[in-house]
């Protein structure tokens, strides 16, 4: 299982567009990726390529949360999902 | 030929085919036995069969689309196919699920409404996406119905559309491009229906029972003032559409200035809602607003505008009108325009509830935070400001209303005249502030005991209703008094739906009504009207209406002397 923590950098929080975005990478893996707030139990992690699940997370602006994903890629799929969690797709 | 009548809201006449907006998606029944050859596995194919034609359909219309509308449409086309709702609802189909095994469609709608049910406890920018989840549950349902989608329906030929009643959410989605005019078997003249229509520009008829069952496709014939649906038109029809299409784009300009055949003056203004309402009204010619809906700054909100946003939206309409009037509404909240941070939902009847003005009684500081900030943006802009406070019932509340204008700075202070008791008693409560506006949809809602939405009440519910010019009347009245004792004008104008029909409009300023303010569609056909009659044969027709025994009554023998509105299908 690999395991990657990351901090909403968009200012809206991990709603609307950036959750779009987000959903739409994750979705295109082979993987299954969950997401969870830093500190939840593992079994309490929702699906990351589902935009519901994405916004009923309810993840601000600067909340830290933790990815998983089990499989062959997965530490390079993990590495490519933070680095969008971590832009600020509002400023773009 | 078979023909349909109801109530004419906005006239204009047309031909095209019907197409029938699909009924509202019914919830589907749980606790139903399941067939035994109907297998989990195959239910929960068509879950993600429907779920991704959906999505397919959704994407379609966005690649069509632009702007907002594009960004709204590829957001729902995620959800459609969301791996969370299709796994949630495939494990509501498992006889272990709790309640035991759903059909498709129930377990669609349950995983859905669980989904819901989280985003609206979250509040916010969450709550707002709950319209969004329900409106893709209903995608999928009638998917998997093989039914038609809800909603406007597409087409690639403009249409006629026909409904029961239109929705406030459906009027977002309306293309004015493709949907020519609208027919509705329920509904009233102030319905959202015909409110709609008249800020498109579109003929309408409301309340012409049997409407929505006209078969999709069929050629019909529409006549907007004269309330008529004709199926299968024959050629005198034709020719009847094709002289209107012709004659309206003369009736398409307005001057810009609005006189009476006598040259008597009416200036006529418009109701807008935002800067961008503005600055088309301005193109169009309007000589003002009459109506700023300051409410449209705060809807869909959670929390109250800060000033900032305030002064920045109210700023927007003041600049497309420099040197010109400018009416603002303060907050007019409650009854069928809710607002969570000031109405309560509960009240058993919210039309004689805290609205309005009085919502300053429950929460008091919006209103003044307001006013704060009709004032900082008057300030930087060059439009003559005038302020009034929606449901004023009383005397003592215009005296009130005048002082929080004054604290802020505020020189015409003024109210809307939508409750009978303040027609009733304009002289005293005229004392207080300097102007009056009726807004002829509640006055008349009030003095008939009619509510505005309701088909059934329609003929109830109409401007026409002599009780109502008797109330125009003695507020017109009343103001004049007010204004020979005090030795200034206080003039009274209309910025209600009744200011839009031309021959109405005549009433209105033979009635004493100093101004008109009305959706900006409507301003050249009223102006054209006008400019036929002199004030004394306003008058006189005023007074026609007055004695007139019925709203229908009145509304024909005004009709019978303006033979205009007849040769301009109005």
């Amino acid at each position: 299982m690999s395991e990657r923590t990351a901090t909403i950098a968009s200012r809206v929080g991990l709603h609307a567009r950036p959750a779009a975005i987000f959903a739409e990478a994750a979705g295109e893996l082979d993987l299954e990726v969950t997401i969870a707030r830093e500190g939840e139990p593992a079994d309490d992690a929702m699906d990351a390529a589902s935009i519901l699940s994405l916004m009923s997370l309810g993840a601000e602006h600067g909340d830290v949360v933790v990815l998983r994903a089990e499989g062959a890629g997965a530490d390079e799929a993990l590495d490519k999902l933070v680095k969008i969690l971590e832009t600020d797709h509002d400023a773009e | 030929m078979q023909t349909f009548s109801g109530v004419g809201v906005a006239p204009g006449r047309v031909l095209g085919p019907v197409r029938q907006m699909p009924k509202p998606v019914q919830e589907p029944r749980g606790n139903v036995n399941i067939p035994a050859d109907v297998t989990v596995e195959s239910q929960g194919q068509r879950i993600k069969d429907a779920a991704k034609a959906v999505q397919a359909e959704l994407r379609a219309r966005a690649a069509t689309a632009s702007g907002e509308g594009k960004e709204v449409l590829e957001a729902t086309a995620m959800m459609a196919a969301d791996p969370m709702l299709v796994k949630s609802a495939i494990r509501l189909l498992s006889p272990a699920a709790p309640g035991g095994a759903r059909t498709a469609e129930r377990a669609v709608w349950e995983a859905a409404a669980t989904v819901a049910e989280s985003l609206k406890a979250l509040g916010g920018y969450m709550a707002e996406r709950v319209a969004d989840v329900l409106d893709v549950r209903a995608r999928i349902v009638s998917e998997l119905r093989g039914l038609p989608a809800p909603g406007i329906p597409a087409s690639d030929v403009p249409f006629i559309l026909a409904a029961e009643d239109l929705a406030p959410a459906d009027t977002a989605t309306l293309d004015p491009a493709k949907v020519i005019a609208l027919i509705t078997s329920s509904g009233g003249p102030q319905s959202h229906t015909a409110i709609l229509a008249r800020a498109l520009g579109l003929p309408a008829i409301v309340a012409a029972p049997g409407v929505d069952g006209i078969a999709d496709g069929m050629e019909v014939y529409l006549d907007g003032a004269a309330g008529t649906v004709t199926v299968d038109p024959g050629e005198d029809l034709r020719l009847a559409a094709k002289a209107w299409a012709n004659q309206a784009s003369t009736l398409a300009a307005f001057s810009g200035s609005n006189v009476m055949a006598d040259g008597f003056r009416v200036p006529l203004l418009a109701n807008v809602g935002t800067g961008a309402d503005a600055v088309k009204a301005a193109e169009a010619g309007a000589e003002g607003v009459g109506l700023l809906r300051t409410e449209f700054c705060f809807l869909d909100r959670d929390d109250e505008p800060t000033v900032e946003e305030q002064i920045a939206a109210y700023g927007a309409v003041f600049a497309a009108f420099p040197g010109k009037k400018v009416v603002v509404r303060t907050l007019d909240a409650g009854a069928d325009k809710p607002l969570p941070f000031l109405t309560n939902a509960d009240e058993p009847n919210p039309a004689l509830g805290v609205r309005g003005y009085r919502t300053d009684l429950t929460s008091p500081g919006v209103l003044e935070r307001q006013l704060e900030a009709i004032a900082a943006a008057e300030a930087v802009n060059q439009a003559e400001v005038w302020v009034m406070a929606p449901m004023i019932s009383t005397a003592d509340e215009a005296a009130h209303f005048a002082s929080l204008c004054a604290a802020a700075g505020l020189r015409t202070p003024g109210v809307m005249v939508e409750v009978p008791s303040a027609a009733l008693t304009a002289a005293t409560v005229l004392r207080e502030v300097s102007f009056a506006s009726l807004g002829t949809n509640d006055l008349t809602q009030y003095a008939m005991a009619a509510d505005r939405q309701l088909g059934p009440l329609a003929t109830l519910n109409d401007p026409w209703q002599p009780a109502v010019l008797q109330l125009v009347k003695l507020t017109a009245d009343g103001a004049a008094a007010a204004s020979a004792a005090s030795g200034t004008a206080k003039p009274v104008g209309v910025c209600g739906e009744a200011a839009a029909d031309p021959a109405l409009a005549v009433v209105l300023v033979g009635l004493g009504v100093a101004t008109l303010s009305m959706s900006a569609r409507a301003l050249a056909a009223v102006s054209t009207v006008l400019a036929t009659v002199t004030m004394a044969q306003a008058q006189q027709l005023a007074a026609v209406a007055l004695a007139a025994s019925s709203a229908s009554a009145a509304r024909q023998a005004v009709r019978a002397q303006l033979p205009i509105l007849d040769e301009l299908g109005l």
